[in-house]
């Protein structure tokens, strides 16, 4: 690709009152990536641009943005995938409040995971011996298929339902709920299964899969989901234990 | 806003109403087929509790799944919440079955 190739990119600005989108010419590079880009407009065209990223190797979650409407891990997503008649339209990531720029206030996320009791409730003591478990054990599979998250927000950004009911706790929240749901060692799973029984819990999910579509980490939440309902369908009815 | 509670009951009506579903069409069929005329057929269901019970049932089941579907929606796409999203649901639930009670009344009592 010729060094002097440029594109067309259109940035989200918000803050200081105005918002709406502004326009950057920035070079066009070969394995470049959307994350790449953003860095660029900062450093050579306004260094007043907010946005967020950490590892730069899809490790930490915190380089999501929109790209081209669609929800984007940016240091992994490479502009040649995802560039649309030669222009780039990038904004924070949906279903979040904007702290500025591109750059998302994540606390009602995370907040959603701690609603969930997507949290490890140990039902022994440090002292106890390690709890021996198969690595085929259909629970084990079942935590595994969902284990890799690395909270992004990716999913929660696709998903419409959250969109339209802000109660909704999410693909993210309920597919962490899911791994420990499976997890032999924890001893929360009454109030997990009562937590995302409520008005905003996993039964609001229409399983129409945008949070699978657009996980970065290929992970599927809609089955995780799936799996909690059916867990809290059994605990409900009094079949065994979910 | 669908709770274990309301996923339960639209699906326990969800299954309640696919054999009444398919028992309907059958009879539909066979009453169109045959060419029964309209005093034919309410001779035939007049004062039948077989077929009192299986429109009623037919109509308690629909207006319930109905009402939570019809609560979702409103909900999602219009925003309602709260004790107004509760009385559109049972508004919408109780006319159903009223309309539904009152034509198995009409057709089987
Ligand atoms: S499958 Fe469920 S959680 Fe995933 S995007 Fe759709 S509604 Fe949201
Ligand atoms: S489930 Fe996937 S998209 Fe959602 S937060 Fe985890 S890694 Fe990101
Ligand atoms: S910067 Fe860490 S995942 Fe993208």
């Amino acid at each position: 690709m010729s060094g002097d190739a440029t594109m067309q990119v259109s940035v989200w600005r918000s803050g200081d009152g105005k918002e709406g989108f502004q326009t950057f010419d920035a070079p066009r590079r070969e394995h470049q990536t959307v994350l790449d880009v953003v860095t660029w407009i900062q450093q050579h065209a306004d260094p007043s641009l907010a946005y967020r990223f950490a590892c730069r190797v899809g490790m930490c979650g915190s380089c999501a943005m929109m790209v081209n409407g669609q929800p984007r891990w940016t240091c992994r997503t490479h502009v040649s995938r995802v560039l649309k008649d030669g222009r780039l339209e990038i904004a924070p990531l949906r279903n979040l409040p904007v702290i500025r720029d591109l750059a998302t206030d994540m606390t009602p996320f995370f907040e959603k995971w701690v609603a969930a009791e997507a949290v490890f409730a140990p039902s022994e003591s440090r002292e106890a011996p390690m709890a021996p478990i198969k690595p085929d054990d259909p629970r084990r599979v079942a935590a595994d298929a969902a284990i890799e998250c690395i909270n992004c927000a990716v999913c929660y950004a696709a998903c419409d339902v959250v969109a339209s009911n802000p109660e909704y706790l999410g693909p993210a929240a309920l597919n962490r709920a899911w791994t420990l749901a499976n997890d032999a060692r924890d001893g929360g799973q009454k109030a997990r299964l009562d937590a995302i029984s409520k008005a905003g819990g996993c039964h609001n999910c229409h399983s129409m899969g945008n949070c699978m579509t657009f996980c970065p980490n290929e992970l599927n939440p809609t089955a995780s989901i799936a799996g909690l309902k059916r867990a809290t369908v059994k605990a409900a009815l009094g079949w065994g234990k979910g | 806003m669908l709770t274990l509670r309301l996923y339960l009951l639209q699906r326990v009506t969800a299954i309640l109403m696919a054999p009444l579903v398919l028992g309907h069409i059958a009879v539909m069929i066979y009453a169109v087929q045959d060419g029964l005329t309209a005093a034919e057929i309410l001779g035939r269901t007049q004062g039948s509790l077989g077929w009192m019970l299986f429109y009623g049932v037919f109509v308690v089941a629909v207006a319930i799944h109905a009402a939570i579907g019809l609560r979702v929606i409103v909900a999602e796409t219009l925003g309602l919440r709260g004790a107004g999203l509760n009385v559109f649901a049972w508004g919408a639930g109780l006319l159903l079955l009223a309309l539904g009670l009152r034509a198995v009344w009409a057709v089987t009592a």
